[in-house]
């Protein structure tokens, strides 16, 4: 990536959401913004780059669109934007427009883009589009869809946004926690797609944590965007460890990890983030303590088995007791973790069968181990775990 | 921006109640009416007295209620002109029949 490109990629969730609260019109914004940065690709090499990359392209943005506006008497009436408040910058100052002048108002476009009444998956599209400044093809590619079909969820999505009114603004306090859940939510589940399929999504990966730095960055006083944070570094930390093989394609437990290939800096980034938080733990930081505890040269299983119980009080999720009783089974042994396992009875899912089969296997009661492990099988999809699942039956 | 806020019920669970709790139901309707912004609405009678007319062959086809099985089914609406969806969100929520099991269904208003 050239140094115009890494520009480019940064600014494009700040310039963008300044433009869009200028003119209140997430489309006519995109593409104004759009224009800017191509103005900029053709006169930033040969005239260089301005003192404030970041205003001026927000600048020349607004001015493309108070322009287009002049031009389309229509779409000014729509918009309700007033002769008064459309001064457009004199091309001679463009350039010396502050930064201080540009508000930082990514929030406010986060938390649009996250709105709980656009579909989910739009959702994420539209942060990847409009905060991450990710191509639509990019988008489509990660996430294995036709290039039209997600220029279609995000068309869809920027229509509902204009029509149904979906502000352009931080929640109230009463409702930001639940806001805050949603943009969460969409961040991670950015990651997962990013690490469940490290082929096609490992730039995802590098994107949520890179958005999760941002929302991070903007909320100080709020401590689970530094949770999540934390828990994608320690995850992402492992990802050159978590497979081997010929093709890279066997899946490696935790255990059997080699943690040379582990990367040492994020670790340390993400326990600097978690001894910053003090008071209430959140479901990431929680998550978080947890990953940076099987990180650790000695595995604590108990405060690990400790830690879930704390987040399975707080989420009531059976998925997570059934994590834990991962832990359970190494701090008290494999009969103990049966039993827990056993009562959450999650027949329809993947890892409670893969769960009571370790578990079995480990107990010495193979035929059991192998139905379990059978069951499980039937029910994975992901290559990687398959084999290793086809490996486990094979050796009961 | 306006908004209609189309309200689903369950009618079996209006059905069940009291008329002195129906007729605290039917305050609270009034109320929301006079909330500011609320520039409209209106309650509908029970679907049993609904008359649905399509087209046969051409000619048009009157025939008793509604067909569909669905359990909600629509009840009335409030017409609110509101800032953006979050606030007519909030007035949404207040609406009595979501206690009741039902639905509301903010629907902007072309205009």
């Amino acid at each position: 990536m050239t140094t115009l490109e890494q520009v480019f990629r940064d600014d494009w969730g700040k310039v963008l959401a300044a433009v869009v609260g200028y003119l209140g019109d997430f489309e006519l914004a995109e593409e104004s913004v759009a224009e800017a940065f191509a103005v900029a690709a053709r006169r930033w090499p040969a005239a260089g780059m301005p003192a404030s990359p970041t205003a001026w392209l927000v600048t020349t943005a607004r001015n493309r669109a108070i322009d287009r506006l002049r031009r389309d008497r229509v779409l000014a009436a729509k918009l309700r934007l007033l002769e008064a408040s459309t001064q457009a910058v004199a091309e001679a100052e463009v350039d010396e427009v502050d930064e201080i002048q540009i508000p930082d108002e990514r929030l406010e476009l986060v938390f649009t883009c996250c709105h709980p009444a656009l579909a989910v998956e739009a959702q994420v599209a539209l942060t990847l589009r409009a905060v991450a400044g990710l191509s639509t093809e990019d988008i489509a590619q990660a996430f294995l869809v036709p290039a039209q079909t997600m220029k279609r969820r995000l068309t869809r999505a920027k229509t509902k946004i204009r029509e149904a009114g979906i502000p352009f603004s931080v929640p109230a306090a009463d409702l930001l926690p639940e806001r805050l859940a949603a943009v969460l939510a969409v961040i991670y589940l950015i990651f997962n797609q990013g690490y469940s399929a490290p082929a096609q999504g490992g730039q995802l990966a590098a994107e949520a944590i890179r958005l999760g730095r941002v929302l991070a960055a903007l909320l100080p006083a709020h401590s689970e965007p530094r949770g999540l944070l934390a828990l994608m570094l320690l995850h992402d930390a492992r990802r050159r460890a978590r497979l081997a093989g010929p093709d890279g394609q066997d899946l490696v437990l935790l255990a059997d990890q080699d943690r040379s290939l582990w990367d040492r800096r994020q670790i340390a980034e993400a326990r600097g983030l978690l001894d910053q938080i003090s008071g209430d733990r959140g479901p990431y930081m929680l998550q978080a303590a947890i990953a940076s505890l099987q990180a650790a040269d000695w595995t604590d299983w108990r405060q690990i088995a400790a830690l879930y119980e704390e987040l399975a009080a707080r989420t009531g999720s059976p998925v997570v007791q059934l994590n834990g009783a991962v832990a359970v089974a190494e701090a008290d042994g494999p009969a103990a973790a049966l039993a827990v396992v056993d009562a959450l009875g999650l027949d329809g899912y993947q890892y409670w069968h893969s769960t009571r089969a370790e578990l079995l296997r480990r107990l010495g009661r193979s035929a059991e181990a192998r139905a379990a492990y059978q069951a499980a099988l039937a029910l994975a999809v992901s290559e990687p775990e398959r084999r290793f699942l086809r490996h486990r039956i094979e050796d009961c | 921006m306006q908004y209609a806020l189309l309200i689903y019920t369950k009618p079996e669970t209006t059905e069940a109640l009291s008329p002195a709790e129906q007729e605290a139901l039917s305050a609270e309707y009034y109320a929301l009416r006079d909330e500011p912004g609320v520039f409209g609405g209106a309650a509908l009678r029970p679907v049993t007295t609904a008359t649905t007319i399509r087209l046969a062959d051409g000619k048009p086809l009157v025939t008793d209620g509604p067909f569909a099985e669905t359990k909600e089914v629509f009840g009335g609406y409030y017409l609110l002109e509101a800032e953006n969806l979050d606030q007519a969100t909030e007035l949404a929520a207040r609406i009595p029949a979501l206690r009741l099991g039902g639905s509301v269904e903010i629907r902007p208003i072309v205009g």
